[in-house]
């Protein structure tokens, strides 16, 4: 798959110019509209609202999972609205990892396969490096006691931390995260924010987050808020 | 592929009755065709061996595949004749020896020749109406199988007995005369010949059994009053399939209509290929049967994995590789279901091998005919792993197309 580089200019790394995105039907529903923003590297972005407002369907429009209706997503000053699907998918491959509010990984694999299997795709490592990487992010997230068991033999927050694992897999500039602590209690949701914010702090890669945990968003650097899928405010913290 | 096919074998281990069930589905389908094409080109094989045993690779006979011309014809320049008689035509082979020649130069295989006629068979005020058949037994032996038929005497004999004759067990049975009994042939014309009987064959073909003789070509030739003449000459071909040309090149260079056993029999042949036809038809139904039974299967796989197929395509898996993933599920029920019937197929034929089976109306089988082939297993194969592949890729397709924002928002 051939895909553009990505300039090597100091353009941010993720941007959106007038994002709209409307769902055809009797009454066309307007999930955002008009969204522009920019988002840096190491940066650790909060995407805020009331339910309905657009948090996770603009989340999806960033990690080119859906497509606008209007407007664009800057991926490293790279247009997307042009790419193929498979261009897309392998986009999303390298440059962007999801973390979902439930787990999602993957029942029938270990933690560790489910860390490797993006690896797997990209192939940029070998065999025995791709397993080194998976059990070495594991252990960050201080997982190693738990890589040959099955999601269904993880607890939540460990599960999640897994999530968060295969995101990290490939290495990528952005991290998406829809509601990642959601479905977590408090210890639980402490440890998966406290491994985001390291990613943040160590690693340098972006991290934006949809949630409604307000106690969460206070405590990163940045908050977008929407309102009925317009942008209420965008402002440091 | 090696991760999609991970994935792929995965789903389908972790349905595992449901796997069996569709492999057995399979299974099932490619052992009964398997065995069904082996008993079907058995038979036919069988057949044809008798059939062709019976009767020669190539028989050129004293006749022409059009009338001869009229001499008419070459003074008036008509478009049709009316009234005219044709021109009294001496039948038999002009030149047997100079034909018989110039055959041998090229022909690879063994060259006969022969005078048939009717005559009747009298044995102790019985009649029986006999095609007899004049040869010379040596060159006889060498292009049929007469000699492996004979149940008593020797056919060798009638080259050492001037009026010896060899002639059907069931004729022999139903004159109640036997070896060394001298029975009386009288051709059509009111020549009467005593024969001695020499050998008894027995082919297996009724008919001939009951109503063909041999006797040295000599003594035929007197008792039909055709002294130096043939009817026909037979030759058996080194390569069977050569008969057709064999047959074309004789008859251009002899003139004489010249027929191939394919041509002999081309009703027969005709009727097989309907019957393949039919065959095949069978097999592709059973499998098709099969075919949505793997369809149901990856249906539901698709529909439960609906959530998973989101994460690989949210993870960044195109969807032809998602499509992949479903069609070789598909694949891995049809190389299951492919390698298990094989098995099936085989064990199938070999019990049907053994069984023993008599007909005893037109031609004998002592067992059911059962032919091994590598192709019939390839065929049902192929075949299967067709229909699993059609069956995997109508809801890989529809895999592939599931938008992971629905399944996704579905979820949450």
């Amino acid at each position: 798959m051939n895909v553009a580089p990505i300039p090597a200019t100091p353009a941010p790394l993720l941007e959106t110019r007038g994002l709209t995105r409307i769902l055809p039907a009797i009454v066309p529903v307007t999930l955002v509209e008009d969204i522009s923003f920019s988002i840096g590297t190491s940066e650790f972005v909060a995407i805020t609202g009331p339910s309905g407002s657009g948090k996770s369907s603009l989340l999806y429009l960033l990690g080119l999972l859906d497509r606008p209706t209007e407007g664009d997503v800057l991926i490293g000053g790279r247009k997307t609205h042009d790419l193929s699907k498979s261009e897309m998918a392998h986009l999303r491959l390298e440059k962007i990892g999801f973390v979902f509010q439930f787990h999602f990984l993957l029942p029938e694999f270990t933690a560790l396969e489910n860390v490797m299997i993006p690896m797997q795709k990209l192939g940029a490592l070998a065999a025995a490096e791709q397993k080194d990487r998976a059990a070495g992010l594991l252990e960050d997230l201080g997982l190693e006691d738990f890589l040959h068991r099955q999601p269904a033999q993880l607890s939540g927050g460990q599960r999640q931390r897994v999530a968060v694992a295969r995101a990290l897999a490939n290495a990528p500039d952005l991290i998406l995260a829809d509601e990642p602590t959601g479905s977590l209690d408090s210890v639980a949701t402490e440890q998966v924010f406290t491994s985001l914010q390291s990613i943040v702090d160590q690693q340098k890669t972006t991290v934006v987050a949809v949630t409604h945990d307000m106690d969460i968003a206070g405590r990163m650097q940045r908050r977008i808020h929407l309102v009925d899928g317009k942008i209420d405010y965008d402002r440091n913290q | 592929m090696i991760l999609q096919f991970r994935i792929a074998a995965t789903h389908v281990r972790n349905r595992l009755r449901q796997t069996v069930v569709s492999t057995l589905g399979v299974a099932l389908g490619v052992g009964f065709s398997i065995a069904m094409a082996a008993l079907m080109e058995g038979s036919q094989r069988d057949f044809l061996a008798t059939l062709i045993n019976a009767i020669p690779h190539v028989e050129i006979k004293d006749d022409k595949r059009t009338p001869t011309a009229q001499p008419a014809s070459a003074v008036y320049d008509a478009v049709a004749f009316r009234g005219l008689r044709p021109l009294e035509d001496l039948r038999g082979i002009r030149n047997p020896t100079e034909a018989l020649a110039s055959l041998r130069d090229w022909v690879d295989g063994d060259i006969a020749q022969r005078l048939t006629g009717q005559a009747v068979l009298r044995y102790s005020g019985q009649d029986i109406g006999m095609t007899l058949i004049g040869v010379r037994p040596k060159q006889e032996l060498l292009v049929s199988n007469i000699g492996q038929d004979m149940r008593e005497g020797a056919f060798e004999d009638l080259g050492s007995t001037s009026n010896g004759l060899v002639l059907g067990d069931k004729a022999a049975e139903r004159l109640g005369a036997g070896l060394g009994d001298t029975v009386t042939l009288t051709s059509a014309n009111g020549v009467a010949k005593r024969f001695k009987i020499v050998g008894l064959f027995h082919t297996g073909v009724t008919s001939s059994d009951e109503s063909l003789a041999y006797a040295p070509l000599k003594a035929v030739q007197i008792l039909l009053e055709k002294p130096d003449i043939i009817n026909s000459i037979t030759i058996r071909l080194t390569e069977i399939n050569a008969s057709v040309a064999v047959a074309a090149r004789a008859e251009r260079q002899l003139g004489y209509k010249a027929i191939s056993w394919e041509e002999a029999n081309e009703g027969l042949m005709e009727a097989f290929v309907v019957r393949n036809v039919i065959m095949f038809t069978a097999v592709g139904g059973i499998l098709l049967v099969a075919g949505f039974g793997i369809y149901n299967i990856i249906s539901t796989i698709v529909h439960e994995k609906a959530r998973d197929i989101a994460i690989l395509k949210s993870l960044g898996f195109p969807e032809t590789d998602i499509q992949q993933i479903f069609v070789l599920e598909g694949l891995v029920i049809g190389v299951l279901g492919a390698l298990a019937g094989s098995l099936l197929g085989f064990a199938l034929s070999s019990y049907l091998a053994t069984i023993k089976f008599e007909v005893t109306t037109d031609i004998e089988m002592t067992r059911l005919p059962i032919y091994f082939s590598h192709v019939h297993y390839m065929i049902a194969s192929g075949l299967a792993l067709l229909s699993a592949g059609i069956a995997g890729f109508v809801p890989a397709r529809k895999a592939a197309a599931l938008n992971p924002v629905d399944i996704i928002r579905g979820a949450t």
